[in-house]
């Protein structure tokens, strides 16, 4: 199969994404949209890995898991007690930093 | 000796600390301790004459350091002293003319409640100008300078009850301050071009100094003397400087403090050597001077204000002299002296007369007096003789020498010089006849039964009705007012004479300014031939004018120039005209350039950074989406140009 189609998927995936965190309200969704762009973004490492016949895109996948990992307990962790003060997960909702 | 220097300044400060902090125990006895302290200066003063006399010529400055005043690192100021030749002279005419002025003090103030004060102010004025001639260094000098500023303007205030006074006063100062610039100014250049401002070091050092530097110093202290001085054009404080008591107008704006500008110029004689064009400058105020204060003094009918007239334009005779450079500088100095006797004797006499005439200072009141003050009359009328240069008599020798040394200039310059030195001596000959003639001589015009005579055109009601006071009993002058009347005519009729033969005082000067013949064009006798006719002429026109027929009371309305001259030509309206409503126009301006143009830039700045930041504001609206959105327009745009700049 031909690796560009790859790099298609991780394009849309990516795309995908980008679209979920800029409208969708809900904070977990956006956070899961987050998590596909990462993926995306890994998916596309991976498939320039194999393209160039080395292993430098692989480890950089393997090091955006450990920041995603990372990440996610941040993040859910904000977003938890987010919710918990404001009985919401909008992330409208959290907007007091506006002038 | 050295140390016995300082003790010349500090007799009179010491009078000036106690009379002036004193308080009124001292009333009864401050005039006789002020004076006493002026003796005491003078005695000091000959002392260290008789011994400069006794050294040979090449070492007798004396030089005493008294402290250093701002020891900083590249930056030197002592307060030190210097009495040389030139020095010693100054001290000698300050010291001895102030101590006569100060007797003279003791009668003419005698019914001021304010005396002790008077004669404190005096001590400072006295004190201040010692600083002046024996400072070492400019910056010393410039604290003499500032300090006979102040007496000067604590003097001609001193009867601050009149608004005239003390507009006089302030008059003074402000113009004098015009002038104390330019000597700040000077010494500012002294030192980043010489790295210091003694004497010594700055006036050997101008060989290696560039000629515009030279020039521009040269100029600064011109502008100093010129203030100080009374020349063209910062000459409009002399005469309203008359509304002090006589004795001051005498003293400091007669013999002393208006001759400082001639010292300053004397003094730094090697720096105008150097600039040519500077003395250039030197030479056309004092020639403009000289006639500028000649005219004025045809016209006033105030005795003091004529004389004001007349120290000016004799002042004007010592600055040109002063600017022909080796030429003329002894000569300067010389009719300096010789002026200081006589010009003080006129003062005194003019307040012996006021003395006897309730106050009266207009000269178309007097007349006829020399009945009533014998004594007053011989003394001015010496004085009188000595400043129009009557053979014999000091001014003959000092003026003479100084149109001599005008034609010695050489070239066209110096037949312009010389005949403009020749119409001032016909001028003055003119208005010291003019006013000897009105005050002693011709009708008694103070009679109140006096009748205007038949050819005085319309006398003004006023006149006759401004006659408040009682006919005034003219009468001699007390013992402590004519003594030093005595003594100042003595040195106007021998001064001259005692300066001259066998060229005393140019042997006695030379050694610090330097002399220099020149090249004259005719003769000594003839430039004395050429004098005296010009002073024939103008006492014949005085006599024909004041002298052979009578004098009116109401001053006749005369000629254009006449009545310039009696607005002193013009001097304030043009002062008003020119710096008062052209300063005012000038703020006027710059105030709206600095509203509109200035404040426009700073606050349209501000004004357009506010909209700009007023609209940026409203991107920050707290919703972490639209942050989102503006991050991948960012990243997008940037990648896309990244991607079209690899494309190209």
């Amino acid at each position: 199969m031909n690796p560009v189609n790859y790099l298609y998927l991780a394009a849309l995936l990516f795309t995908i994404g980008a679209a979920g965190v800029l409208i969708r309200r809900n904070a977990i969704v956006v956070f899961m949209c987050v998590e596909l762009m990462l993926n995306a973004c890994n998916l596309a490492f991976v498939t320039f890995s194999r393209m160039h016949g080395n292993l430098d895109g692989q480890i950089i996948a393997f090091f955006t898991m450990v920041v995603a990992a990372a990440e996610v307990v941040v993040g859910l962790a904000i977003i938890v007690s987010l919710f918990r003060s404001r009985h919401s997960a909008s992330v409208d909702d959290a907007s007091l930093m506006k002038l | 000796m050295e140390n016995l220097i300082a003790l010349l300044v500090a007799a009179p400060l010491l009078g000036a600390a106690v009379l002036l902090c004193g308080g009124r125990r001292l009333d009864r006895a401050g005039h006789w301790l002020g004076t006493l302290l002026a003796a005491a200066s003078f005695v000091v003063a000959v002392v260290l004459f008789t011994d400069m006399l006794g050294k040979g010529a090449e070492d007798r400055a004396l030089h005493q350091k008294l402290f250093s005043w701002i020891p900083v690192e590249g930056f030197q100021a002592d307060v030190a002293f210097q009495l040389d030749q030139l020095s010693m002279t100054f001290v000698l005419l300050i010291t001895g003319v102030g101590t006569l002025i100060h007797i003279y003090s003791i009668g003419y103030m005698e019914h001021d409640e304010r005396r002790r004060r008077f004669f404190g102010y005096l001590n400072l004025f006295l004190a201040a100008m010692l600083i002046l001639v024996i400072a070492d260094n400019y910056l010393l000098l410039y604290v003499g300078w500032e300090g006979v500023g102040l007496a000067s303007y604590l003097l001609i205030g001193f009867w601050q009850h009149k608004p005239s006074a003390a507009t006089a006063a302030k008059k003074a100062f402000l113009v004098n301050r015009v002038g104390d610039m330019g000597l700040s100014i000077a010494i500012m250049l002294m030192f980043t071009t010489f790295g210091t401002f003694a004497y010594g070091p700055v006036l050997e050092a101008t060989g290696e100094t560039s000629e515009g530097k030279l020039t521009a110093i040269g100029l600064m202290l011109l502008l100093a003397a010129c203030g100080k001085s009374a020349q063209v054009p910062l000459q409009s404080w002399l005469g309203d400087a008359m509304e002090g008591p006589t004795p001051v107008s005498a003293l400091i704006h007669a013999a002393t403090m208006v001759t400082a500008g001639v010292y300053l110029i004397v003094r730094s004689g090697a720096i105008f050597n150097a600039a040519p064009d500077a003395q250039m400058v030197v030479v056309v105020v004092g020639a403009v001077t000289l006639i500028f204060g000649a005219i004025v003094g045809c016209a006033k009918d105030d005795i003091k204000k004529a004389l004001a007239g007349s120290t000016m334009s004799q002042i004007g005779y010592m600055i040109l002299a002063a600017g022909l450079g080796p030429i003329g500088y002894v000569f300067a100095i010389m009719h300096l002296v010789t002026h200081g006797f006589f010009k003080a004797g006129l003062f005194l006499g003019a307040g012996s007369v006021m003395h006897g005439m309730n106050d009266e200072v207009d000269m178309r009141k007097y007349g006829g007096l020399r009945k009533y003050m014998p004594v007053t009359f011989v003394t001015f009328g010496l004085g009188y003789l000595a400043i129009i240069g009557f053979p014999g008599l000091s001014g003959f020798f000092s003026k003479d020498k100084i149109i001599e040394a005008a034609f010695a200039k050489g070239g066209t310059e110096g037949w312009i010089l010389g005949s403009v030195a020749l119409l001032g001596a016909a001028i003055t000959a003119f208005y010291m006849t003019r006013v000897m003639l009105m005050t002693f001589f011709g009708e008694e015009r103070w009679r109140r039964t006096a009748t205007p005579s038949p050819d005085a055109p319309d006398v003004e009601p006023a006149a006759e009705t401004r006659g408040e006071h009682a006919e005034p009993h003219p009468h001699e002058s007390p013992k402590s007012m004519t003594i030093p009347m005595i003594v100042l005519a003595f040195g106007s009729v021998f001064a001259g004479g005692f300066f001259s033969i066998g060229d005393r005082f140019l042997h006695w000067l030379e050694p610090v300014t330097g002399h220099d013949h020149g090249d004259a064009p005719i003769g000594a006798s003839t430039v004395t031939a050429a004098t005296m006719v010009a002073l024939v002429i103008g006492v014949a026109i005085a006599w024909a004018m004041y002298g052979r027929k009578p004098v009116p009371v109401a001053a006749p309305r005369g000629s254009l120039l006449t009545r310039a001259a009696r607005r002193d030509l013009l001097q304030d309206d043009f002062n008003h005209v020119v710096l008062v409503r052209g300063g005012e126009h000038l703020t006027r301006s710059l105030v709206y350039v600095d509203h509109t143009l200035v404040d426009g830039v700073v606050n349209g700045t501000a004004a357009s950074m506010g909209g700009l930041s007023g609209r940026l504001r409203k991107l920050q609206n707290g919703y972490a989406r639209s942050y989102a959105v503006s991050m991948f327009g960012g990243t997008a745009v940037l990648i896309a140009a990244t991607l079209l700049m690899r494309a190209v």
